[in-house]
């Protein structure tokens, strides 16, 4: 017959108590549980990145070179057939998501820097900077974001970096309402007094006080917005007015290909072609679409009826 | 005074002020001009004189708040300036009045907006309502997917789609809207028939989503459940309970459209070659046409404004706890 054991424990008696999951393993779990349409949209995103990142491995040609066929069709040398000048679609197409994808994600993280930080400042101090900013962004909002760009970029020309800035600095003020309105309820609670009561600056309180506590909208902002920046470049770009040339990009792609749409009749494929970018265009609104969907469900817990 | 003309004034002289500033903004636009754009305009051979005097005329020898004045006053009094195109250095003007350039184009959008508000406004109620009213059927799934896949695409997008099938595959419509000012009306609306489906297509979707969410809040609440409880029919429902409280939204919810409708233009009109006032800002941006661009620019925002100003004043008239004050 066995001793019984002289030694007492709970991790023994009762079941044993689950070990604190780390966020990666957390992380893990969740997207397990993704929805089929939530994978869709990140496979896509990966796939994007990977394309935009590798751009000059990935493309057999390069985004400028001309060679000696204009419109060549598909097939052959050229996948995906040449540009009214020569160039190949399929390499400008690569490369187009770099350069397109690139500029939209800065402007976003600019617009997001601007509005944010002054959403901020307004939600905490109040009184009439709160005011001012308000007033000055009820006015910017005022002027339809596309007519207002059209009319800067007139002003300071055509360059990747005015186009930025430009785009930055208009749709900040959608950021900068949205998170002056979440920060406003996280302003009033006990730990934020407490913190401005102990004497930290400005900045401390904005950083690690409020911003923690309202991340799950911004972040979904972040991916509302990256779509809404991202088509407005290539609006721009298609109008001629975004993106210049030889830059490969989107929306200056389809405006360049847009005469092959006529002999659809006779070669499909070669009508397809000005689709192609714009099709690029729509899968990754798309994908981001659904991901920010499944982010919202996840964060918020209620179904957005939209 | 009675609440409603209270607040209606309040609305009115909050959108004339907010005209009033963007205005200002617009204005002072030309303020961050590079300094030597008189001689851009003008040519390298532009001699002193020549550039002395557009500059007078152009009033950049007085200071701005001046200048500011002068300008809102012609515009005031339908006077836009004169256009930057067709100055030359030897100092002959050819240049045409902004108002001369505007009028007609102005005139070509209305046309092609008011065609698809026409037949957009009504279908996206009507879908809005009846998949509200089906909620969670086949019906309303298969025109949420749809709505949905037409959001995400880029107005170009759907347009050349368009123009791929309905105009070099099947070819039943013009792919170019070529209208001019004597163009007969069948013959309008004919050659204006694809750009008016794209744009029709793209604020459809938004309408019949944004009525469709209205509508849902509203069957939610629980008068409607008491309504309901009380034994009425599923009609008198509708029409009585539900749409008394939901036109304020989807009235806003036209507007917003309408003014979407405003930007969705210029890319559609590029698209089609349709002669209106997007396309002429195009241009005018391309060849940095400032006083052009200052034109439309006004326009398209006063437009703006003022269909937001038209929601919110119709909003409050139809608000039943506003027009029967306790």
């Amino acid at each position: 017959m066995s001793e019984p054991s002289q030694t007492y424990s709970v991790q023994q008696e009762a079941a044993p108590a689950s070990p604190r999951r780390g966020w990666r393993e957390r992380a893990l779990i969740e997207l397990r549980k993704a929805p089929l349409t939530a994978w869709f949209g990140m496979t896509v995103i990966l796939c994007y990145l990977v394309v935009a990142l590798f751009a000059p491995w990935i493309a057999p040609h390069g985004q400028a070179e001309v060679f000696a066929t204009p419109y060549a069709p598909w097939g052959g040398k050229f996948l995906l057939g040449t540009d009214q000048i020569g160039r190949d679609v399929l390499s400008r197409l690569i490369y187009g998501a770099r350069n397109t994808i690139g500029i939209a994600l800065a402007t976003t993280f600019l617009a997001f820097l601007i509005g944010g930080g002054l959403g901020l400042m307004a939600a905490i101090s109040r009184g009439w900077v709160d005011q001012v900013l308000s007033r000055i962004v009820d006015v910017l909002m005022a002027i339809p974001s596309l007519i207002f760009a059209l009319m800067l970029l007139s002003i300071f020309g055509s360059s990747a970096a005015s186009l930025i800035v430009i785009i930055a600095v208009l749709d900040s003020t959608r950021v900068f309402r949205l998170t002056r309105a979440v920060a406003m309820n996280v302003v009033v609670m006990e730990y934020v007094e407490a913190a401005r009561l102990r004497g930290e600056r400005l900045g401390w309180v904005m950083r690690r006080e409020i911003l923690p506590n309202i991340m799950p909208p911004l972040v979904a902002e972040f991916g509302l917005r990256f779509c809404f920046v991202f088509l407005t470049i290539a609006a721009l770009s298609f109008l001629g007015v975004g993106i210049q040339p030889p830059t490969a990009d989107w929306g200056s792609m389809v405006r360049e290909n847009a005469a092959l749409i006529q002999f659809a009749q006779y070669d499909l494929k070669a009508g397809l072609t000005p689709l192609l970018p714009a099709a690029a265009i729509a899968l990754l609104t798309v994908a981001v679409n659904f991901v920010v969907d499944w982010f919202l469900m996840k964060t918020s817990g209620l179904r957005d009826e939209f | 005074m009675h609440p409603i003309i209270r607040t209606i004034l309040q609305r009115l002289g909050l959108g004339l002020l907010t005209l009033f500033l963007v205005s200002i903004v617009i204005f002072s636009a030309v303020e961050f001009l590079p300094g030597d754009f008189t001689e851009a305009i003008l040519g390298q051979a532009a001699t002193k004189e020549t550039v002395a005097a557009f500059r007078h005329e152009l009033g950049l020898d007085q200071p701005a708040h001046i200048r500011y004045f002068d300008w809102i006053g012609s515009v005031l009094q339908g006077d836009f300036g004169t256009s930057f195109s067709g100055r030359s250095a030897s100092g002959v003007d050819r240049s045409r009045e902004v108002v001369e350039l505007i009028a007609p184009r102005l005139m070509n959008t209305l046309f092609l907006a008011g065609m698809t508000a026409i037949i957009a406004v009504p279908l996206a109620l009507f879908l809005g309502v009846t998949a509200a009213l089906y909620r969670n059927s086949l019906y309303d799934r298969i025109v949420n997917a749809g709505t949905l896949s037409t959001i995400s695409m880029p107005e170009f997008f759907v347009a050349y789609i368009l123009i791929l099938l309905l105009s070099t595959i099947f070819p039943v419509f013009p792919s170019l809207a070529n209208i001019a000012a004597d163009t007969p009306l069948i013959e309008r609306v004919y050659a204006s028939a694809l750009p008016s489906l794209t744009l029709t297509l793209v604020i459809v979707a938004h309408m019949m989503r944004m009525t469709r969410a209205a509508i849902i809040n509203l069957l939610a609440s629980p008068y409607i459940e008491m309504a309901r409880l009380k034994g009425l029919s599923g009609r008198r429902v509708i029409l009585h309970h539900a749409l008394p409280n939901a036109w304020a939204p989807i009235v806003n919810v036209i507007a917003f459209n309408l003014a979407y409708l405003v930007v969705g233009v210029v890319v559609v009109e590029v698209v089609f070659v349709y002669p209106g006032i997007g396309q002429l800002m195009v241009d005018a941006v391309t060849s940095r046409d400032i006083p052009v661009v200052q034109a439309c620019a006004l326009i398209f925002a006063a437009t703006y404004i003022l269909l937001n100003l038209l929601a919110d004043i119709i909003s409050i008239v139809t608000n039943p706890r506003l027009l029967h004050p306790r």
